[in-house]
Order: C-alpha cells, then structure tokens, then sequence
C-alpha cells in the first residue's frame, strides 16, 4: 500500500537495469526498505543493482524479461504480482538507436518501434490488468520530450515515444476510476549510457534528478511532469515554432 | 425518573416483524473510492450495503481473493476501513436499536447504530454512553473494532469494557456470540480493538451509566506552560469523570505548551439553572453547518495556526463550576459537518501515541520536534491514560497520550519517522484508528501482544478473508 505521506511499500521496475529506472528505485528505497522486483534480461548489471538494493535493506526478486519477447509479458507481470501487491510499477526500457540507421534500415526501425512501443504497449496493458483487481497503486511510464515534436536528428526515437507517451496518457483516463494512478514523465536529454558520446541539449539531466521527480510525481499523484520541470515550457513554446525557424534550431 | 418509571418506558421492538417488511432483494453494490477522516490514500473498493445479518454473512462467503472487511462512518483517519480492490461492507444499513432497558442500563443494537444516536436515543432514560471519543459520528462496530476511549478513560477505560456480548459473522459465514468472559473470550477480546479484522460485528449489548442531567460541572484551567499543565494533570486528575487538555504548540519561549485544562464532573440537578431543569435530560448537540468542499491548501499554516492558538487560548480563561452542554464540554467541532475539507485537498494525518507515565517528557520532545520542523498542529490534545483492557491490540495504556493534526505537505515524512523512533524508543506506541503512516515494524514493537492476536485470528479466519488496506500495509494478518 502507498500510505498517506505517499510511501510505497513495493515497486516493479520493467528494464530492470535502466539507469533512469534504477535510479527512482534507490530514491525511494532511501527513504524506507520496501520489496523490489527486478524485471530485466539477466547480466551484471542486473546482479549488481541487486545487491546494490540489498544492501539497502531492501527485499529484491529478479525475474527474466525480454521486451521483444511479446508473449511472455502477461507471466512476467503476474509472477511480479504473486507475492504481494505491487504498489508501484515502472516501465523504463527502451532503445535509442541510431538515428540515421534506424529511418534507413527497416529492421532497426522496426526493433525501435517494437522495443519502445509495441512492447511498452504489451506490458501497460498486463499492468493495467492486475493494478485494476488491486484497486490502488502507481504506474510510472518514461516518454521523451523527443516525442513531443519530432526533430530531424531523433525522430524515429522520437516517434515511438510520442506514441507510447499517448498510449499511457489514454491509460491514464482509463484507470482512474479503478483507483490506479498513471503518471507519464517527460526527460529532456539525460546522461545516461545510452547518450553516452552524444552533445547534450539544453537544459540536460541526470538520472538522479529525474528519480526525484519521479519520486515527487507518485508521492502527490501527479500524472504529467518534465523532467527537469522548465521544460514543460520550453516544450510548449517549441511546440509551436514554424517548421521553417525549427529547422534551424540546434536541437 | 423513579424505577418505576423507567421500567414503564422501557422500549422494545420486534425485530422479527421488521425484517418481514425488508424487500427480499440482494444488496446495493457498487463501485466506490474510499479514504479515511484524514482523506490520504484513496482506493477503490466494491461496496455493499447489507440490511441483516444474514446479508452481512451472504457478502462474506461471496468475498473474493481480495476479502472483504466492514467500514461505518469512515471516521478513522487512515485506512482500516477501505479494502482495495475487495468488498467493503457500509454497515450503517444494520441501524437498529433492539432494545434499552432503563434500569439495568443495558442496551441490545445493531453494529451500524451511531453513538450519536444512541445517545438521542438512551438519554431520555437518563442513560449515559461511558465512553465518548472526540466525535459521535462513529457506530458501534467502529467503536468497538478500534476500542475507542475518551476523556473519561482514567475512570471508566476504553469501549470494550463495556460490552456485555456482541455477535459477530465469522469468516466462513457463520454466526457467533462473544461475551468478555465466556468460552470466546479470546476471540472477544481479539475483536476488541481488532481492527474488524476477526470478523463483522453485527450487534452488541453495551452497559451505559445512569445520569441525572446531560450536563457537566466544568472546571477549565489556563496553564501558560506545559509542564505546569501536565503537572496538574497528574495531581488530582481522579476527582473527575472526564479530563483532557488543549495546548498550543505553535507559540514557543517561556509559554511553550501553554493550554487548558477542562475537567468536569456529570452535573446533578442541583447544580443546574431552574430553566435547564425543565429539562435536564435535553440532547443540546446541533451540527450548523457543513463545511464545503473548497479549500485550497496551506490553510494551517504558521499564521493562522498562531492566531487560531491564541484565539483558543484566551477565549477560556480560568473558570470553576461551569455547566456546560454536551457541545459545550465534549464535541465542539461536530458544530461543523465534513470540518477535514479545511485541511484542503491533500488532507492531514493525525498523529497519536501512548508513553507510559514515567516519560512525560517524550511530550516536550515530540513538540519540540514539530516545531523545529515547522509544522503546525492546531489541535492538540493531551490526556493521562488508567489502565487497559485485556485486549492485546487495544490502543490505551497507563501513560500519556499525545494527539496532533498536521496537513500532508513537505517534511511531514521525515518529521513522522524521526517521532515514531522517540516514541517507540520510549515504550510507547501508535493509535490503529489514527494511523495512516508507519511501518510493519512500528506497530510489532509498539504492540508486543501482535503475535497472540494474530494466532487467535488465523484460527478464525485461516484463509484471510477479512483483509484491510491497513492490515496490508502493517502486515497485520
């Protein structure tokens, strides 16, 4: 159960090794122990977090989760359902991509829109499932300013975002009234791995920062934010910039 | 009123005839968000209305994976009464008084019947409900499932001393009747502060006290700090039926704690005006307003809060001998209907625990705490217990208990932890009624007869058919 101050007692964390993911994990867990499942392809990194969060005190369980593999989604989310309820559920895989690569070469479109679309789409619907029987809990999906307005350098990427970050708005509406909070969160550019190499934008985070806006979102239900949270603004104004000008803009 | 008066208005009703008149149709059903007084942590639960016992037992034995469990008027300030994604029984259709009897003081009702009622209801007897928490509106199962105390705790101790039998519905539907001392006495004494968590209470007989007036001989002392008002507390607090104290914890320095202390004594005749003796038994209780649904948050904050203590503060100087009404003495802010909408609509969690009396001085720590983290409590009562009950997971003990309501906001995480480790550091613990925060862990040490109840629980209900939001987040069950 999230109590009253808004502390969660367990967490699921689909992508089970994403910095972003692992990141909000810890930041809650500073806070109070709590039972942690770990949904990830098995490696390293996945047993490191691990023991990372034992260390905190927490209970942690992985389970082995392949985003492509579609058909296997439902039984991931009920063997993380099966101890217990899970009072908050973070879907934090997902692929960058090459961009030039991925609008020239249809396989590696293809796996970008099934990575972060088709499979974030596979997975919120198993979630919505069993939060809806639980009747409470938190459902956190990480979207991307990229797919607010497409830019020319990220917009394959950009594109599978702004689909996912639609999908989880409308589930949002959908499972309100089954007492299940959905909260889509926006990052601008994050140091992370996966933009390891590439020229940071403006107004550039760190997974850390963005865990803690994650954590402020769940603790006061909040279902839209940016992080870092200026850029609600900036992407408002961006928004309705003529394509002319925006093409032109260093993004 | 001679006995033999009251004998000759002993009321009784037949149930039986009653329940002919009921439409054999199946319960109202539906869907609901649920949250406590506190309006923290909604969730969604389906929500049955059953009008007889044997409704009750139909919803139990229908109950599904997620269990089932009875609310009534939702004045707990978290979550005993909500059950996600399960059934929630609204048992404020079971609201039938059976019977009073006017000598014996004895009453036979139904769980659902409020004790705002039950007092309308005995007080033309000159009956008197023993145990009165700082509000009517909570029914009879509530009370008893949370074991409620009041002001008069030091004296008469908490609701569950003054059940003669209840009859709950157990978790395989069956029916049983429990008596403090018969062959279920532990299965009782579970129930008694057990959270509705060994089954649904559907009816009880309670023993009331004889009044002559529905009147208090009030002596109201303003105390400029804290220890001074706690001392006075200790002293001479037995000379009294009902004793509480108000103290400020917002005005810091020398008058840190300063409140008052009301103590009062039932009225008799005597002490009452020649007009307040036409009528001596009057149920003066008027509720003039609801509060609306409006408020922004931030209404408590530093300034209201110091101009809402000052104001309180001085509008009862020192008085001796006052008679004052129910209102008056015991329930001020029933005046006002759904007063939790001016917390806004984060809410606010009310914070109460029990010390034993040797460390008064967790009182001062706790405020100090509170103040040094710049929240804001504005209602703030302080009460010496007597002694518990039999009940392992009754609340009461002998000691102090403490009472704060703060607004959910910044800070209030952090500041509740760091209390929960003086209190529990210091043998104390946490109120199940008014919790809405802690951990498994807290409620384990606080309440070191959790084991023992928790085995006469699973023997009644091994499959965890009731189940509640708070028994899954304390890991109650």
């Amino acid at each position: 159960m999230i109590d009253a101050v808004g502390n969660p007692q367990s967490i699921l964390l689909l992508g089970g090794t994403s910095e972003i993911g692992l990141a909000a994990v810890e930041a809650f867990a500073s806070d109070r122990p709590m039972r942690v499942v770990l949904a990830a392809r098995p490696s390293q990194r996945l047993t490191d977090a691990k023991a990372r969060l034992e260390a905190r005190g927490c209970a942690v369980e992985t389970l082995d989760f392949d985003a492509k593999a579609l058909d296997t989604h439902a039984s991931v989310v009920e063997k993380a359902f099966a101890e217990g309820d899970v009072d908050v559920a973070i879907v934090a895989f997902g692929l960058l991509g090459d961009n030039e690569e991925a609008w020239t070469d249809g396989a590696k479109a293809v796996e970008l829109a099934q990575v972060n679309y088709t499979a974030a789409v596979s997975v919120g619907v198993a979630l919505g499932d069993r939060l809806k029987q639980q009747g409470h809990g938190s459902l956190v999906a990480l979207s991307s300013v990229a797919g607010e307005r497409a830019r020319r350098s990220n917009f394959v990427y950009g594109s599978t975002k702004a689909g996912l970050d639609a999908f989880y708005t409308g589930l949002t509406e959908a499972l309100r009234p089954f007492g299940v909070t959905v909260t889509v969160v926006r990052p601008g550019f994050v140091h992370t791995k996966m933009t390891e190499g590439l020229k940071p934008a403006p107004l550039s985070t760190t997974p850390e920062a963005v865990a803690e806006v994650i954590v402020h979102a769940v603790r006061t239900k909040q279902e839209l934010v940016w992080a870092p949270a200026p850029l609600r603004f900036v992407m408002s104004a961006l928004r309705h910039v003529p394509r002319p000008v925006f093409r032109r803009l260093p993004l | 009123m001679t006995a033999a008066a009251r004998a000759g208005c002993r009321l009784r009703r037949h149930a039986v005839a009653s329940v002919a008149w009921l439409p054999m149709t199946s319960p109202a059903s539906e869907t609901r968000t649920l949250h406590g007084w506190g309006r923290t942590a909604p969730t969604v639960a389906t929500v049955i209305t059953p009008r007889t016992p044997e409704e009750v037992a139909a919803a139990v034995k229908a109950a599904g994976r997620r269990g089932i469990i009875a609310r009534g008027l939702g004045r707990s300030y978290g979550d005993p009464a909500q059950n996600a994604g399960g059934t929630v029984l609204d048992m404020t259709g079971l609201a039938r008084i059976h019977t009073i009897d006017a000598d014996s003081g004895v009453v036979d009702l139904d769980a659902g019947v409020s004790l705002d009622t039950l007092m309308r209801r005995a007080l033309p007897f000159g009956l008197w409900v023993p145990v009165l928490p700082g509000t009517r509106q909570v029914t009879i199962g509530g009370a008893i499932g949370a074991d409620i105390h009041g002001k008069a705790h030091h004296v008469v101790g908490s609701f569950g001393n003054h059940v003669e039998a209840m009859t709950i519905v157990l978790a395989d539907g069956s029916t049983r009747e429990l008596t403090p001392e018969g062959p279920d006495a532990e299965l009782f004494w579970a129930t008694v502060g057990g959270m509705g968590l060994t089954g649904v209470i559907v009816r009880a007989r309670l023993k009331l006290h004889h009044v002559e007036t529905a009147y208090f001989k009030v002596d109201t002392e303003q105390i400029d700090n804290l220890a001074d008002l706690m001392d006075r507390q200790t002293r001479d607090d037995e000379k009294y039926a009902e004793s509480v104290s108000w103290f400020d914890a917002v005005t810091t320095g020398e008058h840190f704690g300063r409140g008052l202390l009301t103590r009062a004594n039932h009225a008799t005749l005597a002490d009452l005006t020649p007009k307040q003796r036409r009528d001596p038994l009057k149920f003066d209780a008027p509720q003039l307003l609801t509060v609306p649904d409006v408020f922004p948050p931030g209404m408590l904050n530093r300034v209201t809060g110091r101009l809402f203590s000052e104001l309180w503060y001085r509008k009862s100087p020192t008085k001796l001998g006052a008679i004052q009404n129910i209102t008056q003495f015991l329930h001020p802010l029933d005046i006002a209907g759904e007063w939790n909408r001016g917390y806004g609509p984060h809410g606010f969690l009310q914070y109460q625990f029990v010390v034993p009396l040797e460390r008064g001085d967790v009182i001062r720590t706790v405020l100090e705490r509170m103040t040094e983290a710049g929240q804001v409590s504005a209602l703030n009562v302080l009460k010496r217990f007597g002694e518990g009950n039999r009940a392992p997971l009754s609340f009461p003990k002998p000691g102090w208990t403490l009472c704060v309501d703060i607004p959910i906001g910044p800070g209030l995480n952090e500041l509740c932890e760091d209390l929960d480790r003086i209190v529990l550091d210091a043998g104390g613990r946490h109120y199940l009624a008014k919790e809405s925060r802690t951990t498994p862990e807290a409620i384990r040490r606080g309440y070191p007869r959790l084991e023992e109840w928790r085995t006469v629980r699973a023997a009644v209900d091994p499959a965890g058919v009731f189940a509640s939001d708070l028994a899954r987040r304390l890991e109650l069950i």
